[in-house]
């Protein structure tokens, strides 16, 4: 038996209508990647982080359970489970699952983007707390009313801090604030650049070489929809890294399946295990630039070939 | 019988958001699909421009089931914005079907 989608999505809308995002998450765990960096509160220019590495371990803790209930009788239960939802935010015990190391993983990939935008002369500040989820996976379910308010509640907290300027980490944050919210949001003018793009046009020097040869995966958003995809490879070209590139790669990239974890894990499994045979035939040193590709495509390799953040790359060969 | 909804068929004339008009039916998109799904995404949105609602729902896990990574409008001929017209039917659902808004 399928999971039930329509309880699913609707445990999605609720937190986001009730509690900012859809996977809520304590302050301390979404800023603590910040700790020790002295990055000044809010600024024209905002590092905004969308919240999506901190997720990736709470989400993958959630998906290895939802994984166990495909198939299972107790998905007839979820009904109730959004009904307990309402009051007790559940998701919050979910959360509690997730691996302190994958946590500190991803705090470190956070890390090496401050690190990597200060080392380019980009001033910046960071929202801390006051910081929302971007809706991004409510906009891509076709929840419009639930996304629309949501990115109303995020443009005037831009708005109330005199944002002009967005940084963003990731591709999905990227898409939702650049594309989606100005459908959404009347009037929204503020600036939207992923640190690949601030970073290219920086003149950020490498402070070694790299003889290695990477497999780029390219994420389906930043390829098609955001037109990112120069900016990684003139990043790690700089530094003499050699592209061994997939046969399906920039504008024809092959998702990873991650879109699909909440819903269809096993679909999503399937499709992950596609793409990183496809990675494997190119190389076995692949580079991600999104945090839901490199937790899905780590686990269908498998650890058979290695799958590292592009963030951890460009921290080595430009010394931050 | 196929049964033709007038409402299905009234929200996408209504729409901007579903645009399917200059599909030509080459197939490229279902070829591409990484999914591999015969229904993703020619057929499907075939049914919905002839209004067979009842097709549709019965395909709700296939919609779902979209990647929405545009592989398919990437390689579209005719330009159609796919990944928007899933959305679109998902809005669709989730309002008429799910209670969602």
């Amino acid at each position: 038996m399928p999971l039930p989608t329509k309880d699913i999505l609707g445990i999605l809308a609720d937190n986001l209508n009730q509690r900012k995002s859809v996977l809520p998450m304590s302050a301390a765990k979404t800023t603590r990647w910040a700790k020790g960096l002295d990055l000044p509160k809010g600024g024209k220019t905002i590092l905004y982080t969308g919240h999506m590495y901190q997720l990736i371990p709470v989400i993958d803790a959630m998906a290895g359970q939802m994984s166990k209930l495909e198939d299972s009788p107790i998905t007839k239960m979820m009904g109730l489970g959004r009904l307990g939802n309402k009051f007790i935010n559940m998701t919050f015990f979910m959360g509690l699952l997730a691996s302190k190391a994958d946590q500190q993983d991803y705090d470190r990939m956070l890390r090496n983007i401050a690190l990597l935008l200060k080392k380019a002369n980009v001033e910046f500040g960071y929202l801390y707390g006051e910081e929302l989820y971007s809706g991004a996976l409510v906009y891509d379910e076709g929840i419009d009313g639930s996304f629309a308010k949501h990115a109303q509640r995020v443009c005037d907290l831009l708005k109330k801090h005199g944002v002009t300027k967005v940084i963003t980490v990731d591709p999905h944050t990227t898409h939702t604030l650049r594309t989606a919210y100005p459908q959404f949001v009347k009037g929204f003018d503020i600036e939207v650049k992923s640190y690949l793009e601030v970073l290219a046009e920086s003149d950020i020097e490498p402070t070694q070489q790299l003889s290695d040869a990477l497999t780029l995966h390219d994420s389906c958003l930043y390829a098609r929809q955001e037109g990112v995809v120069d900016q990684p490879r003139k990043l790690l070209g700089k530094a003499g890294v050699t592209m061994n590139e997939p046969e399906l790669c920039g504008k024809n990239t092959h998702c990873c399946g991650g879109p699909l974890e909440s819903l269809f894990p096993s679909e999503s499994h399937r499709i992950a295990g596609n793409r990183i045979e496809q990675l494997k035939e190119a190389g076995d040193n692949i580079t991600t630039m999104c945090p839901i590709c490199l937790v899905g495509l780590r686990k269908a390799a498998k650890g058979s070939v290695k799958v590292n953040d592009i963030s951890d790359t460009l921290a080595k060969v430009y010394g931050v | 019988m196929p049964k033709v909804s007038s409402k299905l068929a009234a929200a996408v004339k209504c729409s901007d958001e579903f645009n399917a008009a200059a599909c030509m039916h080459c197939g490229i998109c279902t070829a591409v699909c990484p999914m591999g799904y015969e229904i993703l995404p020619r057929k499907l949105f075939r049914y919905v421009q002839v209004g067979l609602e009842d097709k549709v729902k019965e395909n709700i896990p296939n919609i779902y089931s979209c990647l929405l990574c545009g592989m398919c409008s990437e390689n579209c001929p005719a330009e159609v914005n796919i990944p928007e017209n899933v959305r679109f039917l998902r809005k669709y659902i989730n309002e008429n079907e799910f209670n969602l808004s």
